[in-house]
Formats: structure tokens, C-alpha cells, sequence
């Protein structure tokens, strides 16, 4: 069965979801010049729920994570063909701004990048460049969003240290804390705790539980089991493929595919 | 419908860890099949010296228990399994707990069996015992080779026999209460008959459970609580759907 007939007759994968859409993807392929790294994804991502991409290293999850707020633009000849709608909107529409959209969908990368600069003026930059001026709404809205990001008690009485001071599992925090700041529809967390110990990625897990709550999270990770902990739906891909959609708990006891099977008990393919 | 594709890990270490516990598993099964066979060899042919046999096999049966489920635990802490192997190592532990069970209804019947009967067993009865036993021995022998091949369609047999077994249980009980009837005498013998064939009935329901921790274990469909004929449908349309 080819792509095209099986998006023909099977239903989208996350399409039967009991969830409001935040993300659908729908016909995605990318090509990095000749290289094609994302073929045929179709995909609806769930509104206010933890999507984990999971798959072996180069099989696209990082680069379609990068698609949701056009990172893959900055790249030299990557081509994007197919349609990905973020609350309705094509996000690849002329009349989007990238900055804007960029602002609507947050990302923390695997190693946590503070700016060199004060606790405080980390979280506050967006807001500036956002037009927020008035010290007393920037003094509340950081810490409303270091409360968030859980880094608030361990902070607040030194925000004018340099960031570079704070342990990688907190500027990992810090970052995340200055995405909310700037209130995304979307946080996409490229492998955010492969970098920290296992009591800091049990903190930033707890937090993204939090997280849930308020914004859509989409997360890529090579740890599955943090999958399993975290995620309420996981995508399985393979070599560019989106192989297998669903809920975590099924995934992780039940893949309807041979192919997820074999990557999540470690068997050879 | 015997697709689990155990045995080929990257981690040759867990391969062998899990082919020893599946292992340790039907050396379990092995030993309880000996204990049921004495134990209906001291029920319908009086030969009692063998209840002892059944008695002293119950505690290796209770030692592997343990050590099984230890080596469960160990595997979940460790590996942290998942899909067909998080389900195989859920199955193992869920089937050692029926397996030691039933080598203590196997000691059941072995000791009930074992007092003096006096004759208190009518010929008819006696075949009838003999019928019932060799269909519990058979399912048991079913479930193992059932659990050592992950072979769902065998499995489906021993759920099956079960409604067999619980039909001729009923026969059996309905003929002692009657001879317990005509003749109040033979009463207390005919009530220890009567609790080694519940015990017999209760072996056979475990076997039920160990195929349903099969199916389970393969497909990964929680049948317990159905009915057959709807586990059976569910089955079919899991193999359409394939």
C-alpha cells in the first residue's frame, strides 16, 4: 500500500482524538536540497497535551518539530511542501510574521542557551521587545513566569546574577521560563533533558506536566521511558515516516506495529 | 498466531534474562503437571504413598515462585520492558502466583485423598474422577506447551475445555450427594472426595487463567471477564484488521 492510498483510507493519525486540534500537519514532505527528510506527514496535534516524537537519530522527529515555527526557514536549501495549521492558520501563509509565530510557538533546545545576561533580563527580553516598558508589569510578568517555569523560590533573591551562574537543569528552566514569558499557544522542546542529571530532568518533567495545563507541549526525546512518564500521545517515525500515532499508555503496552515494537523493546528492525 | 519475536534484543543480556525466566516458568509447570498426576494417582487408585511426593514437591514449587518473581522485579527495575516484553514479564508473574496454587490444590487432593476411604468410592465415580483428571492433566499439559510456544490458538483450546470440565464437575458432585443419600454413612469419606474434585475444578480454572495470561501476553487483549464467544470475535477481528 502506498502512502497516498493508505492517507486515503485510514483515518489522519490524532484525527479521532477526544482533544481540540493545536497542530495539523497535513501532506508534509521537507527536502534538505536532494535529501528528503519528512515524507507524506499527516498529523494532528492535540490542544493542551503532552505529543512526544520518538525514533532512532536522523529519522526527522527534531526536523518536523522545527517545522511548527519555521526554524527549517534558516536553513540553506530546505524545501517545505504541504500544509501545517497552528489553531486554523497556515502558518506558512504570506501574511504570517515569522517573529509573531515564532512568539506563538516557543522552543527550548537540548542544551539550555540563557542569554549572558541577569536571571531577570533573561525572562524580561521578549517582553521588551514585545513593547512592555513599565517596570511593575515586568517585574510581575517574570515572575510570574519564573513561578511557572518552578524556578521562582530557588531565584528570587538573586534575579540580577548572571543566568551562567544557575545549574544546567535550572537555566533549563530559565529558558523555559522566558518561552512562557512571552505567553505561546505552543512550547516544542527539542530533547530538553538530555543534557541534565536525572533529579533536574525529574524537575523539568514534573514542570511539563505543569505546563500542560495552559499551553500545547511538543517534545522530542531519545529517552523513552521519559516519553512513557511524560507524553499522552506519542509518534513513532522512521526514516522520514510518521509510522505510528497514539495514545502513550498504547504505544508503550500495545503498538499496533511491528516496526514500533521492535524500536521500543530494542530489537533489531 | 505465535508472533512475539522473543529473543532479539540488542541486549543479548536481557534475551537471556527473559529466556530464563520463560524457562524457570515451565520447569515450574513441569513440576506442578508431576504433583497433579500423583495427586489423582493417590485420588482414583488409592495409591497413597505417593501423597507425599506431592507434598514435598510444593515446596520447590513455592521456592521458584519466589525466585521468578524476584527475577520479574529485577527486570522491571533494570530494563523497564516494554510492549510484548513489559507484557510477557506481566504474564510470568500473574501465571507463577496460578501455577503455586494449583500445586496447593494438587497437595489438596493428595492429602483429602488419602484417608481411608473405606470403599466409599463407587466404581461409576471412579471413571468418572479418572475422566475428569485426565481432562485437567491435559489442560495443564495444553497451557504449557500453549505459554512455551506463545501460541494463542492453544490457548483458546484450554478456555474452552474449562466449560467441559465445569460440566463434568457438576455430574460428579450431583452423583456423590446422592450416594451421600442412600447411604449417610460414607458421608464424612465422600465429603474429602467431594473437596479433592472442587480442588480439581479449581486446577482447571487456573489452567483457564495461565491461557488467558497467554492471550494476553500475545495479543495483548485483557480477556478476562468475557465471554468466550465475544474473546473469540475480538480475536477475529484483530486478525482482519492485521
Amino acid at each position: 500500500m502506498t502512502q497516498q492510498n493508505k492517507s486515503q483510507t485510514e483515518p489522519m493519525p490524532g484525527n479521532h482524538l477526544p482533544h481540540p486540534t493545536a497542530v495539523s500537519v497535513t501532506d508534509l514532505d521537507l527536502y534538505y536540497g536532494e535529501t528528503q527528510a519528512l515524507k507524506e506527514i499527516n498529523l494532528i496535534i492535540p490542544e493542551k497535551q503532552v505529543t512526544a516524537f520518538i525514533g532512532p537519530s536522523g529519522c526527522g522527529k527534531s526536523t518536523l518539530l522545527r517545522c511548527f515555527n519555521r526554524l527549517n526557514d534558516l536553513i540553506d536549501g530546505c524545501r517545505i511542501e504541504g500544509e501545517i495549521l497552528l489553531n486554523g492558520k497556515d502558518i506558512h501563509a504570506d501574511s504570517v510574521e515569522v517573529p509573531e509565530l515564532r512568539r506563538e510557538v516557543g522552543i527550548v533546545f537540548q542544551k539550555p542557551n540563557p542569554f549572558p545576561k541577569s536571571i531577570y533580563e533573561n525572562v524580561a527580553y521578549g517582553l521588551r521587545i514585545q513593547g512592555m516598558n513599565k517596570r511593575r508589569q515586568l517585574d510581575e510578568t517574570v515572575e510570574w513566569a519564573l513561578k511557572g517555569a518552578a524556578l521562582w523560590e530557588e531565584v528570587k533573591d538573586r534575579l540580577n546574577d548572571s543566568a551562567f551562574g544557575l545549574s544546567g537543569g535550572q537555566q533549563q528552566r530559565l529558558v523555559i521560563a522566558r518561552a512562557i514569558a512571552v505567553q505561546p499557544k505552543c512550547i516544542l522542546l527539542d530533547e530538553p533533558c538530555s543534557a541534565l542529571d536525572p533529579i533536574s530532568t525529574l524537575k523539568v518533567e514534573e514542570l511539563i506536566a505543569e505546563l500542560k495545563e495552559q499551553y500545547t507541549i511538543i517534545m522530542v526525546t531519545h529517552n523513552m521511558q521519559q516519553a512513557a512518564r511524560v507524553s499522552d500521545y506519542t509518534a513513532f517515525m522512521y526514516m522520514g515516516e510518521l509510522i505510528e500515532f497514539g495514545a502513550t499508555d498504547q504505544i508503550f503496552t500495545k503498538p499496533r506495529l511491528k516496526k514500533t515494537e521492535d524500536y521500543i523493546t530494542g530489537r533489531y528492525g | 498466531m505465535s508472533d512475539l519475536h522473543l529473543g532479539q534484543h540488542i541486549s543479548r543480556r536481557f534475551n537471556e534474562e527473559l529466556e530464563e525466566v520463560r524457562s524457570k516458568v515451565l520447569h515450574m509447570g513441569g513440576i506442578v503437571e508431576g504433583q497433579l498426576a500423583n495427586a489423582l494417582r493417590v485420588l482414583v487408585n488409592d495409591e497413597s504413598a505417593l501423597a507425599k511426593d506431592v507434598v514435598s514437591a510444593d515446596s520447590i514449587v513455592n521456592s521458584l515462585e519466589v525466585d521468578i518473581d524476584e527475577e520479574c522485579t529485577r527486570i522491571v527495575a533494570l530494563r523497564q520492558p516494554a510492549a510484548t516484553d513489559l507484557r510477557l514479564v506481566m504474564a510470568v508473574t500473574k501465571t507463577i502466583n496460578d501455577l503455586e496454587r494449583m500445586g496447593d490444590e494438587a497437595k489438596r487432593i493428595a492429602r483429602m485423598s488419602r484417608k481411608d476411604m473405606d470403599g466409599a468410592l463407587e466404581d461409576d465415580t471412579r471413571s468418572d474422577l479418572e475422566y475428569l483428571g485426565e481432562l485437567v492433566r491435559e489442560m495443564l499439559r495444553q497451557v504449557l506447551d500453549a505459554f512455551a510456544r506463545t501460541d494463542v490458538d492453544t490457548a483458546i483450546l484450554v478456555v474452552k475445555a474449562d466449560r467441559k470440565v465445569d460440566k463434568k464437575y457438576k455430574k460428579v458432585v450431583k452423583q456423590l450427594v446422592k450416594q451421600m443419600g442412600k447411604d449417610p454413612q460414607v458421608i464424612p469419606q465422600v465429603m474429602n472426595i467431594i473437596w479433592a474434585v472442587r480442588s480439581l475444578e479449581r486446577l482447571a480454572d487456573r489452567c483457564q487463567n495461565i491461557a488467558e495470561h497467554i492471550i494476553y501476553m500475545v495479543l495483548g487483549m485483557d480477556v478476562r471477564h468475557i465471554d468466550l464467544d465475544d474473546v473469540l470475535a475480538e480475536i477475529e477481528a484483530m486478525s482482519d484488521e492485521e
